[in-house]
């Protein structure tokens, strides 16, 4: 039995941090979260005839609807290629000659990432938030600070998978494949999926299996989590109104969202040969 | 007698249906500059691999000073490894610097040895450039440099001089020399055979997955018995030199015979040595230079490579 030593993880992470710093990926990524931010802020509500900044709660519900989009192709775009790059690269055999172990060594490369992957998304989404709040009042900071951390959650979410993907796939063309179709299947297909079998079921599902369904989807956990609260957004999003109160809680929502994080890096720990 | 660093004791590796490694036996000792070589394919990089603990073996076992390579225990035998994998690649985005400072916080070695580690292997001016404008010769010494972190009791040199020019050839050689004085183990391949013939204590030849030969390179020699080459300078203007040597080397049955002015060369059986210098030096005055040749590596390896086919 290995015993896991923190300094060598440390190490990994450091380095992958500082990696994403120095080629500006952290600066790109909160720059593009700022500016949607504030783009979906100001312009929202356009279809209803009118420009400027709303109430939270209906900028919230429009950020989600783009972070459902935009926070997991950027997490699998930045986790995808982690091991299988190293590997396709030849760096991954010195590495791994090194005194660490393949446990740590991808810890490791998931802790640097999301640091990074945080970093952008507190900084882009913070720096919105201070010119947004600005304007509609501090009050809903708290909405606003959830929604950030939330959106973090999804993004780890998915960079965990993109690590799994990063230690099954043979070659980084493959691994960038299957990230794509992960995220078309995530993100745009299941919940088509779901209202498919809802509607085509007619009835014969069980509205308490259905529910259950959507926690196996991290991206409609997260939109759940964040809209669920507002009663004046809630009739904007369909499958939600669905969802049952009992479930609606954040502390179990936030519990699945963690297994989302969890379990996938702990397959890929065993996967990792 | 110094003690055993390395055992491998019927190791074997299988990848589906090709056996990688055979059943291999050996045993290096402390000390020792080993030299491994075979043509590409023969296992080398493979074994390599399972002795660093990156491969499991499919059965055998490996042990490296007493440790078998693998958990925790080996963790520590690893922070006195260094290894230089045969396809080197590092960091494009780091400088040769954080490159080393990198390697040498994850194995535990002192940080603030790296410059002088970069000093040594030739790259003190290099040393803030990033690694995606070094040259292949650089990139190799670099790697040479990380193998070196932590003062390692044993190196693992996969192809160590491979794009590396003679000078930096040579400096290769001198560092390792340092560092053998000191009495760490080196363990190297290399398809530069005259290069390791003078160097090497002991070698093994891997054919197909297993050791096809093991010995000093001497040895190996004796073992194929090749022939010795010689060269005999005539005295210039003597007179009957050249016939009487003719007649020498007839009695001796030797009798492809390459003459060219006054310098004659021919191959000769080992056994026959002695009788044929005794003959030669009723030759007097006549002989103004005999030199031995005994074959090269190269022609030791073709010789085990003819042997099989």
């Amino acid at each position: 039995m290995s015993v896991i030593e923190l300094r060598p993880i440390g190490i990994i992470a450091g380095k992958e941090f500082r990696d994403r710093l120095r080629n500006r990926w952290v600066l790109a990524v909160a720059c593009v979260f700022t500016a949607f931010a504030l783009a979906i802020a100001y312009f929202g509500s356009a279809q209803q005839g009118a420009v400027g900044f709303r109430s939270i709660d209906v900028t919230i519900a429009s950020l989600v609807s783009l972070v459902i989009y935009l926070v997991p192709l950027i997490a699998l775009i930045l986790g995808y290629d982690a091991i299988v790059g190293e590997r396709e690269h030849g760096s991954l055999e010195l590495l791994l000659s090194m005194p660490i172990t393949r446990f740590e060594l991808l810890l490791g490369k998931f802790l640097g990432l999301a640091g990074a992957l945080g970093v952008a998304t507190v900084a882009g989404f913070g720096l919105a938030g201070v010119l947004i709040l600005y304007q509609i009042g501090s009050n809903a900071l708290y909405h606003y600070g959830g929604f950030i951390v939330s959106a973090f959650l999804l993004g780890l979410a998915f960079l965990s998978m993109a690590m799994l993907v990063s230690v099954l796939a043979s070659d980084r063309m493959r691994a960038s494949g299957i990230a794509i179709a992960l995220w078309f299947f995530y993100v745009l297909i299941y919940d088509l999926l779901l209202l498919g079998l809802l509607v085509a079921g007619d009835g014969r599902f069980s509205m308490d299996f259905f529910p259950v369904l959507l926690l196996l989807n991290p991206a409609d956990i997260f939109r759940i989590l964040n809209i669920f609260g507002f009663d004046d957004v809630r009739q904007m999003y369909g499958l939600v109104t669905v969802f049952p109160e009992t479930l609606a809680n954040p502390w179990l929502l936030g519990g699945v969202m963690m297994f989302w994080i969890i379990a996938p890096l702990g397959v890929a720990t065993w996967r990792f040969k | 007698m110094a003690n055993t660093l390395i055992e491998i004791v019927g190791v074997r590796k299988r990848f589906g249906d090709i056996k990688a490694v055979d059943g291999v036996d050996l045993s290096i000792q402390e000390g020792e500059l080993f030299g491994l070589i075979g043509h590409n394919g023969a296992g080398k990089t493979t074994l390599f691999k399972m002795l660093l603990g990156l491969l499991p073996a499919s059965s055998g076992e490996i042990r490296i000073g007493g440790q078998p390579v693998r958990g925790e225990a080996f963790r520590q035998v690893r922070r006195s490894i260094g290894y230089l994998p045969e396809n080197l690649a590092l960091y494009d985005n780091l400088s040769g610097l954080e490159t080393l400072r990198f390697f040498a916080r994850l194995k535990g070695a002192d940080t603030g040895a790296c410059m002088a580690l970069l000093a040594r292997v030739g790259l003190a001016a290099a040393a803030g450039k990033r690694v995606r404008g070094y040259s292949k010769g650089m990139r190799q010494r670099l790697g040479f440099a990380q193998a070196l972190l932590g003062s390692p009791r044993l190196l693992f040199l996969d192809e160590p001089t491979n794009g590396l020019d003679p000078h930096g050839i040579l400096e290769f050689y001198s560092i390792l020399n340092e560092l053998r004085s000191g009495g760490v183990t080196v363990l190297l391949t290399s398809h530069i055979l005259a290069e390791i013939q003078q160097r090497v204590d002991r070698l093994a030849l891997m054919r197909d997955g297993g050791l096809q030969a093991l010995g000093t390179v001497q040895a190996l020699r004796e073992a194929q018995d090749l022939p010795l080459n010689l060269r005999i300078v005539l005295r210039p203007g003597a007179a009957g030199v050249a016939d009487s040597l003719r007649h020498i080397l007839a009695a001796q049955g030797i009798g492809s015979v390459e003459i060219s002015g006054d310098v004659v060369r021919f191959a000769c059986a080992r056994a026959r040595k002695m009788v044929l210098l005794t003959a030669l030096s009723g030759l007097g005055e006549g002989i103004a230079d005999i030199e031995v040749h005994e074959a090269s590596l190269e022609e030791v390896y073709l010789g085990y490579a003819d042997g099989v086919s």
